[in-house]
This record gives C-alpha cells, sequence and structure tokens, in this order.
C-alpha cells in the first residue's frame, strides 16, 4: 500500500513524459478498439442474425410433423416473444385452366414476423413488398401456378375443398429458399380457412411451425428452454443452421471484424514495449539512486509496475467509455441501414477490455521492469557500469505469449488468430534481419555522402541497436497501415467481387431424365450458356461404419438435425473445377462404389476417408466407403451436394437434375416460358438470398472500415514511440553540435539523413511484410485469392520514407530548436 | 568478531571521538578489476577503522581509487575480497537488499555532480528517501530540511533550473532528510567554484555538527580535509590511514 501511493506521486511526477503518454495512449486505442468492436459487434451481430432471420421469417422456428405441443406456445408466451402458427403440406390445385402440385402454406394472424413478401405488382412486370399475408378468403400464389392454373389474380382456386380468390402472385417469400429442394410453387392462405379443405386428416404431410421472434435474450431463452424438450419428430431452426451461403458470409463477417480489433491489440502491444522501454531507460538512474537512498530491488520493481498499473487502468477506462461512445455513434450511423434496430450491447465487450488492458501491460512492461529492477547501485558513482539486460527471449516471451492468447481469444478463431500471431512473428524476424542489413549497407553508402548526410548515416551505424528497434517498430506500425489501408479495400473488393456478375441467380429442380435434351436446347435457344446438370437423388444416411444414426447420439444441432432430413446426393465421374479433395483421392473410372463427402459435413459428422456409409432411398440400403473430402464453394450459387457417389451407386434409384443458371434483369419471360413447356419444373429465384450476401458484405466493410481507423491510430502511436526512442540522445547531441557552430540547416540533414534511411528501410520490410501477411490472409482465411498491387511496396517506401522523415523532424525539433543550454542541462 | 570486541584497542586520546565504537570497520578491503589487455586492482588490501562522530577525509591524486573505496564502503559495489562493517554489521554477509535497507537506515551519500533526479523538483527529491523510508510527513521534514540549507524559496524548482551550488544544497538536504548516522561524500566541491564550494563545506560540516554524524569526506583539496579530525591516504590503490 505504500508502495502504491509512492507510485501514484511518483506516476503525478512522471506524467508529463512522453513515454507514460504513450503507454496510457496506446491503452486507449487498444482498449478503445476492442470494446468498440465488442460492443458495435456485439449490436451488429445480433442485427445481422434478426436480419437474416427474415429469410425464415421469424427469430426461430420450432418444426415438428404432428402439432406443436401447447407448451411450446406457453413457454413463448412467458417470454412475451411474438408468434405465429403456420402449416405446409403438398396437395393438388385446382383452378380455371388446369391442376397443378403444390406447397400449400396456411398461415396465421401476423406472419412474417420477420421480413416481408414481395408480389409482383399489377403489370406483372415488377414487383414490391408487401405487409402481412392473405386474409381469410384469399389465396397468394407463385408465379408457376398463374401459368399451369391460368389464375389471374381475381380469380378462384381450390385447395380440397374450399374456394380461395387469388389476390396476389408472390415473386419471393422470406423463408421460401431455405428448404427449395422438392418443393412444388407455393400458395399461401389462411390458416382460418385450413378446415374448410378438409385436407387435414390422419395421414397428411402436414409440416407444423411455430414461428417465434422477440429480444435477443428471449429468444435465447426460449431456444435454451425449449430444445430439451423436443421429442422425436421435432426440430428448432434458426438463422444459423440455415442456408450455406449466408452461414459462410456471416462468418466471414465476423473474422472481418475480429481482425480489424486485432490489429489495434497487436499495434498497441509494440507501443506499450517501446513505452515501458523508454520508462525504464530514463529511469535507469532514478533507479540507481533509489537504491542508493536504501530502496530494495523489489521496491524499485514494484513502484514501477504501480505506476504501469495505474497507467492502463486510466487507459482502460477511459478506452471503455470512448469504446462505448464511438459504437453509438457508429450504430447511429448506421440506422436505416439495417432493417431492423439494433439491439442494446451488452458488458463483456467492457469486461473484454480491461483484461486485455492488463494483460498487455503486464506482458510487455515485465522485460523492462526487470531491467530496472537489476539496475547496480554502483552507478550513482560510475555512469558507464553497463545495466543487465535481462534475458529479453525469456522476458518478452512471456509478452508474446500473452499477446498471442489474446489475439486467438479476441479473433474468436484459433486458425485466423494463428496465422496473425505467426505473420506477426516472422514479420518481426525478417524485419530484424532485413533492418540489420539495410543499416549495415546505408552506413556505408555514407562515404559517398557529403557533409550533414555523412554523419546522419554514421549515427544511424553508431546507434545500431536503436536504429534496428525503430526500424523494426516502424516497420511493423507501417505494416498494419498498409494493411489495413490498402489491402484491406483490396481484400474487401475481392470479397464483394466473390459473387461474379453472371453468378447463377435461379435454380431449375425436378427436371426428369427423359426431360434432359429438350431443356439443355431450350436453355440454349434461349441464349442462356450451357448449364450444367446435375442428377439428384435423396437419401437418409441410417449408418456410418457399423454405427447405427441416431439423431440423439450427436451432440451437435446441425449433426442432429441434418440426421434426420433426407440428403440431396448426385453421382459424377470427374471433379468440378468449383470443388476440390482435401483428403484422400478422387476415384479412377470403373472403380468400385464410393463415395465422396463435403469436408465441412463430414467434420460434423466425424466421418473421415475409409469409413463407411449407408444411405437409405426410397426405402433400400446401399453401403459404400468414402474414399474422399471435398471442399466446396457454398457462395458461388451453383447446386452443391453434401454427398457424391461415383457412377453406378445411384442410378438405379429414382433421380431428378438439378441446374443453375444465370437469368439477366428483364428476362423474366424466360422462366414463364420454361415453366409453361415444363410444368413439372420448379424455378426457385435466388435474388434475394444473394442480396442478403451482398448486403451483409457492405454492411460489415463499412463497420469494419471504421473499426480500422483504431488501428492507424494504434499505428500513429507506434509510429511517435519508435521516434522519440532516440529523442534524448538527439537532444543532447543537437545541443553539443549547436555548441561547437553547426548550422540550423546542417542539423536538420543531419536528423533528416538518419529518419530518411530509417523510413526506407522501415517501409521496405512494411511493403514485403504486407504483401505476404495479405496473400496469407486472403487466401488462407478468407478465402479469396490475394492479386499483387504495386502501389503498396510504392506507398509504403513513400510512407516509410517521407512520413517517418517529417514525423522524425517534428518529433526532434526540440533538438534542432532548443538553446543549446537549456539541452544540455536538461538531459545531464 | 564484533566492532564493540575490540573498543579499548583503538582508543586515541586526542581524537574527539575517542571512546566512541567504531562506525566503519574495513579488513583487506580489495577491489580488482579486469581490463582487456591486464587485471588492475583499484584498492590493495585496505584496513582501518572509522569512530562514530569522527570526521575522515580519504584524500589522495586523481585515479587513485578514492571513489571506488568510498563505493565500496557504502556497499554500492561488491569487494574482490575483504570486509567492511558498518555499525557492527558485515555489510558483504548482506544481500544487495539488505545492504540498501542498511542505507536506508544508516547512510547518506552526496556525491560530486549531485545526482538530483531530473524529473523531480527540489522538494520531492528531498521527499524521496522519506517516502521510500515510509516515513510520514515526508513532505513538512523535506521542506524543514530544505529551509536549513536556506531553499526555503526554491521548493518547487527542478534541478535545471538550479545552479551547482543550489543543487549540491539540495543533495546535502537529502542526504541529511533522513537523520543517518554515516555521511559519505564524494568531492562534493569537485563540480564548484570555490567561493560556492566553501559555502556547501561550511554547511556540510554545521549539519553534521548539529546532527552528529560521521563523515567520511573523498577530496583531493588539502584546506578541506585538514578541517577533518583525521586523514585517510590512498595512493595508487595502496591505503594508509593516519
Ligand atoms: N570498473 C572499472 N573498470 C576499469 N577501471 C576502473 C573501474 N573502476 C575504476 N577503475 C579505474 O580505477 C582507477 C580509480 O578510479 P576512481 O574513480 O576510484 O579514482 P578516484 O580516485 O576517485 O579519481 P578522481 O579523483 O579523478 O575522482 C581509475 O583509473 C579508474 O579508471
Ligand atoms: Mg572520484
Amino acid at each position: 500500500m505504500r508502495r502504491l501511493a509512492l507510485a501514484l506521486r511518483m506516476l503525478r511526477r512522471n506524467a508529463h513524459a512522453g513515454e507514460a503518454r504513450v503507454l496510457a495512449a496506446a491503452l486507449f486505442i487498444a482498449v478503445a478498439s476492442v470494446t468498440t468492436v465488442g460492443f458495435f459487434a456485439d449490436r451488429v451481430q445480433a442485427a445481422l442474425d434478426r436480419q437474416a432471420n427474415e429469410l425464415l421469417g421469424g427469430d426461430l422456428v420450432v418444426i415438428a410433423d404432428h402439432p406443436i405441443p401447447p407448451s411450446f406456445f406457453d413457454r413463448a408466451r412467458e417470454e412475451k416473444l411474438a408468434r405465429v402458427e403456420t402449416r405446409t403440406f403438398p396437395s393438388m390445385v385446382a383452378g380455371p385452366g388446369g391442376t397443378s402440385l403444390a406447397e400449400i402454406k396456411a398461415v396465421g394472424e401476423g406472419f412474417p414476423l420477420r421480413g416481408r413478401l414481395r408480389v409482383a405488382d399489377e403489370s406483372m412486370l415488377g414487383d414490391g413488398e408487401i405487409e402481412g399475408a392473405p386474409k381469410p378468403g384469399r389465396a397468394w400464389i407463385a408465379v408457376p401456378l398463374v401459368a399451369r392454373l391460368s389464375a389471374k389474380p381475381g380469380e378462384r382456386i381450390n385447395v380440397g375443398r374450399a374456394s380461395l380468390v387469388v389476390e396476389r402472385v408472390i415473386t419471393r417469400e422470406p423463408d421460401s429458399v431455405l428448404d427449395y429442394f422438392g418443393l412444388a410453387p407455393r400458395v399461401l392462405m389462411n390458416l382460418a380457412d385450413l378446415e374448410a379443405t378438409q385436407l387435414v386428416q390422419v395421414g397428411s404431410r402436414i409440416t407444423w411451425r411455430l414461428l417465434v421472434a422477440g429480444e435477443a435474450d428471449a429468444i435465447g431463452r426460449f431456444d435454451a428452454a425449449v430444445r430439451p424438450q423436443l421429442s422425436r419428430g421435432e426440430r428448432v431452426e434458426s438463422v444459423r443452421d440455415a442456408r450455406s451461403e449466408v452461414r459462410v458470409s456471416l462468418e466471414r463477417a465476423q473474422r472481418f471484424l475480429g481482425l480489424a480489433s486485432l490489429l489495434s491489440v497487436i499495434l498497441a502491444s509494440v507501443a506499450v514495449a517501446l513505452a515501458a522501454r523508454r520508462f525504464s531507460q530514463r529511469q535507469t538512474d532514478g533507479a540507481a539512486m533509489m537504491r542508493c537512498l536504501g530502496a530494495s530491488q523489489a521496491d524499485i520493481f514494484a513502484l514501477g509496475a504501480w505506476q504501469f498499473v495505474a497507467l492502463s487502468a486510466i487507459g482502460c477506462a477511459a478506452g471503455t467509455i470512448a469504446g462505448y461512445g464511438a459504437q453509438a455513434v457508429l450504430a447511429h450511423w448506421l440506422t436505416g441501414f439495417f432493417s431492423v434496430a439494433l439491439p442494446a450491447p451488452g458488458p463483456w465487450p467492457a469486461v473484454k477490455g480491461a483484461v486485455i488492458g492488463l494483460v498487455l501491460v503486464l506482458g510487455f512492461t515485465l522485460p523492462p521492469l526487470l531491467r530496472l529492477r537489476g539496475v547496480p547501485t554502483l552507478r550513482v558513482l560510475r555512469s558507464d557500469v553497463p545495466v543487465a539486460e535481462p534475458s529479453s527471449l525469456v522476458a518478452y516471451g512471456l509478452g508474446f505469449a500473452a499477446l498471442a492468447s489474446l489475439v486467438v481469444w479476441q479473433s474468436g478463431d484459433f486458425k485466423l488468430g494463428a496465422i496473425a500471431v505467426g505473420g506477426f512473428t516472422v514479420a518481426l524476424g525478417v524485419a530484424a534481419l532485413a533492418g540489420y542489413a539495410l543499416i549495415r549497407a546505408v552506413s556505408r553508402a555514407r562515404a559517398g555522402a557529403a557533409g550533414p548526410w555523412r554523419y546522419g548515416l554514421a549515427n544511424l551505424r553508431r546507434r545500431t541497436g536503436a536504429s534496428l528497434l525503430q526500424v523494426i517498430a516502424l516497420g511493423l506500425g507501417i505494416m498494419a497501415m498498409l494493411l489495413l489501408t490498402l489491402v484491406r479495400t483490396d481484400l474487401i473488393a475481392k470479397w464483394q467481387a466473390s459473387i461474379p456478375p453472371d453468378a447463377p441467380n435461379r435454380f431449375a429442380i425436378n427436371i426428369q431424365a427423359d426431360q434432359l435434351p429438350e431443356v439443355k436446347s431450350y436453355f440454349k435457344d434461349l441464349g442462356l450458356t450451357n448449364p450444367d446438370l446435375y442428377p439428384m437423388v435423396r437419401g437418409r444416411l441410417v449408418r456410418i461404419g457399423d454405427r447405427e444414426i441416431r439423431p440423439a447420439d450427436f451432440t451437435d444441432e446441425r449433426a442432429k438435425r441434418l440426421s434426420e432430413r433426407e440428403f440431396n446426393m448426385s453421382w459424377a465421374e470427374a471433379l468440378r473445377a468449383d470443388n476440390k479433395v482435401v483428403a484422400g483421392s478422387w476415384w479412377q473410372p470403373g472403380s468400385g462404389p464410393a463415395f465422396s463427402m463435403e469436408e465441412g459435413i463430414a467434420k460434423t459428422f466425424g466421418v473421415k476417408v475409409g469409413d463407411t456409409l449407408t444411405f437409405d432411398v426410397a426405402g433400400s440400403r446401399f453401403t459404400a466407403p468414402v474414399t474422399n473430402l471435398r471442399k466446396v464453394e457454398w457462395d458461388n450459387f451453383k447446386a452443391n451436394f453434401f454427398v457424391i457417389a461415383n457412377p453406378g451407386v445411384l442410378e438405379a434409384y429414382p433421380a431428378s437434375w438439378i441446374t443453375s443458371f444465370h437469368l439477366p434483369a428483364g428476362r423474366e419471360d424466360v422462366v414463364s416460358r420454361l415453366v409453361a413447356r415444363f410444368p413439372n419444373l420448379s424455378v426457385i429465384d435466388l435474388t434475394a438470398i444473394m442480396g442478403q450476401v451482398k448486403r451483409i458484405s457492405d454492411q460489415v466493410s463499412r463497420a469494419v472500415e471504421f473499426v480500422f481507423l483504431f488501428a492507424i491510430a494504434a499505428g500513429l502511436v507506434v509510429l511517435f514511440a519508435a521516434i522519440t526512442t532516440t529523442q534524448d540522445e538527439r537532444v543532447f547531441e543537437g545541443a553539443i553540435m549547436r555548441t561547437l557552430g553547426a548550422s540550423r540547416r546542417q542539423m536538420v540533414l543531419t536528423q533528416l539523413a538518419e529518419f530518411l534511411a530509417i523510413g526506407l528501410a522501415a517501409g521496405a520490410v512494411a511493403a514485403a511484410g504486407a504483401v505476404g501477411l495479405a496473400t496469407v490472409l486472403s487466401e488462407r482465411v478468407l478465402g479469396v485469392p490475394y492479386e499483387f498491387n504495386w502501389v503498396v511496396p510504392v506507398a509504403g517506401l513513400i510512407a516509410g520514407g517521407l512520413g517517418v522523415a517529417v514525423a522524425g523532424l517534428l518529433g526532434t525539433r526540440k533538438a534542432v530548436d532548443s538553446p543549446p543550454l537549456a539541452a544540455i542541462r536538461a538531459v545531464s | 568478531m564484533d566492532a564493540t570486541g575490540d573498543e579499548h584497542e583503538l582508543r586515541q586520546a586526542s581524537a574527539p571521538a575517542a571512546g566512541q565504537p567504531d562506525i566503519v570497520r574495513v579488513e583487506g578491503l580489495t577491489k580488482q578489476v579486469s581490463t582487456p589487455d591486464h587485471d588492475l586492482t583499484i584498492v590493495k588490501s585496505a584496513t582501518f577503522r572509522v569512530r562514530a562522530g569522527e570526521s575522515v577525509a580519504i584524500v589522495g591524486a586523481s585515479g587513485s581509487g578514492k571513489s571506488t573505496l568510498l563505493g565500496l564502503l557504502a556497499g554500492l559495489d561488491v569487494p574482490t575480497a575483504g570486509r567492511v562493517w558498518i555499525a557492527g554489521e558485515d555489510l558483504f554477509a548482506l544481500d544487495e537488499d539488505g545492504r540498501a535497507r542498511l542505507r536506508g537506515r544508516l547512510v547518506g551519500f552526496v556525491f560530486q555532480s549531485f545526482q538530483l533526479l531530473p524529473a523531480l523538483t527540489a522538494l520531492e527529491n528531498v521527499m524521496l528517501p522519506l517516502e521510500l523510508a515510509g516515513q510520514a510527513e515526508a513532505a513538512a521534514k523535506a521542506r524543514a530540511e530544505l529551509a536549513r540549507v536556506g531553499l526555503a524559496e526554491r521548493l518547487g524548482h527542478y534541478p535545471r533550473q538550479l545552479s551547482g551550488g543550489e543543487q549540491q544544497r539540495v543533495a546535502l538536504a537529502r542526504a541529511f532528510a533522513t537523520g543517518p548516522k554515516l555521511l559519505f561524500a564524494d568531492e562534493p566541491t569537485g563540480n564548484l567554484d570555490s567561493a560556492t564550494g566553501a559555502q556547501v563545506i561550511d554547511l556540510l560540516f554545521e549539519l553534521n555538527r548539529e546532527n552528529g554524524t560521521t563523515l567520511v569526506l573523498v577530496t583531493h583539496d588539502a584546506g578541506l580535509a585538514s578541517r577533518c579530525d583525521r586523514r585517510i591516504t590512498i595512493r595508487a590503490g595502496e591505503v594508509s590511514a593516519g
């Protein structure tokens, strides 16, 4: 306690020193950045989830093959959740001009809870959003039915025994794309009319759904309460379980935000380490004096440590407040951008920020503190007595380990964290080596330089240690900023562009084998690119090896649900160009029965190459080994399959074909003609889901841009910290040079030469590092190829050379401008 | 062996400190350093005693090893061989922290180059040893101490805003603030002109008398040395107590 009080008094005395401010500023920025991202990501994540939930029609759906137990309704009521019930079942419907199989959906009052339906306008050419759903006595029908039934709005159709007036034509439903395979066109009607259809009888294939929506917490509680009570034939779905495209893009969004805040943390650690080092150097003589005055080594250590802790407490508190403010600004700025209100943030990001601040301080101030602790008392008599530097490998190793775990924790993703940490470690090593080589080379070049330039370059050499430190720190700082300002835009642009403009936006399903030649030529005639047609067979996975699959055996929700469902399987001779084998090998022609499984689903089920799978297709079972695992690009909007068999396994079973194609805007007529020609076909519109993915990426890139500002601020603090490491020396030397008659110009040139050399070296290191790291990040983490951009190295050199020279001159203005006597007295 | 045991042998009728126990006892103290080309013995097997209340001058030419000897006496450095007892405690049987605590309790130090902490004001510099010792009312004591050296008006000034003589007076205030029994001074006037130096020395002796401190002073100023009770001469590391 006595030490704490003394440390606080000392801190007040040291507060005006640059290093104390750098330390506090670095922590402030790191914590502000982490908390901003934390608070904001909390809210954005919730909003994104909710927005994506529009596709479900609610935040959560309970699905059952029998009436939903009343206890679930009660539970939802207790949590004050909005509720709506739907029932879906296939049935023939009849219109004035024909009959068709349709997927009937009877909805309760309030449907949809999230999102809106889109319906065709009167001209049937355009469409728009509409609130609500059909009133009793009305039906809204999907586009294909208009042709098949010859039922235009105003005409009557029969659903079972009920006669309903067609009111609107649906172009998109919020939840239609979720489970589109094997789906007939939609007829939407009111639940009140269901009884009149007399279709609800024992044995009818009805799916009951309970849609709920409300506060995230309440949804969470509902989810947690309901899941354990699920019995056979019941399941819960939320958006995370939904479409692979949306899931993939939400996950990528999280990574981007994680990456953004992580960079500030790494940069801040560099600044903290530099500031603590300078603190330790400036306190060296003070520490020796205090030892002479009777302070123990533990006293010296504790006094320094308490000062750091107090500084970090100030930085963390201010950072958290700033983080909260920044996210509020950000949230306000994005109002109207999200179609749902941003939910309030929770308290966890603040705790997280504090932990990060503390870890940074403890991790990176330890070596300088240990050094200070070991300052020999004899220094009060002889200033040339060296101070033992603690084994920085061990000491900084601790800080590094702390940072590494922080980064992994913060990124919420082991791979991303490991790449970032590994990247910076490699960059650090390379920067050290390259920096050393560059300093040597530059200082050797001084023979050819004139006057002040030569002194400047000579200084560089004399201070090799400090210069190297500056090159490394500046290199890392500039590298992060390059990564942020240039590569980020590249990466985001690439990510957004990863949906090519001609990506398929329609699926046509349920094509029969005998229709294939005709469908193909039909597409060709329409001037559409020759589509790939894939056979599709639906089957249920019943065994893995000799283990019978029971949904209850899986703890993983996804596995549980998938095991209840039928898989869409396909067969193929050759591997598709957009699939990649990641384990095992693709089959050779003529080899025995084999399966290829998508790697994600294989992981979910714990399936490895060599395991045998047994599927039940239309009542008969067959078994074959998995010979390879595939990586699938889910967001290219092509038809993809979890399980593919080699030719000869599935052909005997009833199959239909599926294709995806790009329908140019304004060519909707193609679809109606296609459906008119092949009434059994269903064409599914993917534009809604593509728009969703695009909006997510747009929203996230804005948030990321904002969060990157913190990292840039952290980079600037590193810059400042790096430049001030040699400030005291410079001021002193400057004073001596002035005393010896150096002109202002000569002094400026001397400093300039040194800073320019350091800056160029740092810029070169930074550019190389940024390109390397960007390549790894984009290819390994974001899954988009990186294209080299020559602006990066050029910008690195310019930012390094000019930026450091200007910042350096500004930072050491004191060395040039102070009257020599004042400068000498201040330092000696 | 304990300091008081040998007391009767050391009695010197003429010295004012006669009858007092030894506050410093040095036996076979040797300091050797190795330089790139050869080993250098800076202090050669020094043996002498200083009694409580005595004032002793260590004199010798530049480079003769005075500062090294003083540093060893204060436990700022460790010897190659030999022992030192301060107030009966075997200095080098203690560890670094033990020596620091002993200094905090018993020893004050004044340097040729003042050694004030540049980031601290005059008052804060004087407060520092009091604060480190955990003394209450550090500020009040420090203020009183600065008033004694005539710097009551300069409390808030930083070392760079003070002249050399003023800085050395702050250093004296700092050295006497904790009421040490033993004061080491290494050429306290070395960086001052003779008039200022004389003032500082007068002050030093005055404070020394008032506090009853034992003074061990390094100097090559014969006049200053003659003001002390006794003189220890060091010549190329060879110490001869007189
Ligand atoms: N650690 C060391 N390494 C090498 N030489 C040393 C070391 N410490 C002291 N010396 C040398 O020992 C000699 C004595 O040094 P010391 O500082 O004790 O002299 P001094 O008598 O105080 O001189 P001055 O009157 O000039 O202050 C000098 O020549 C000095 O260079
Ligand atoms: Mg000396």
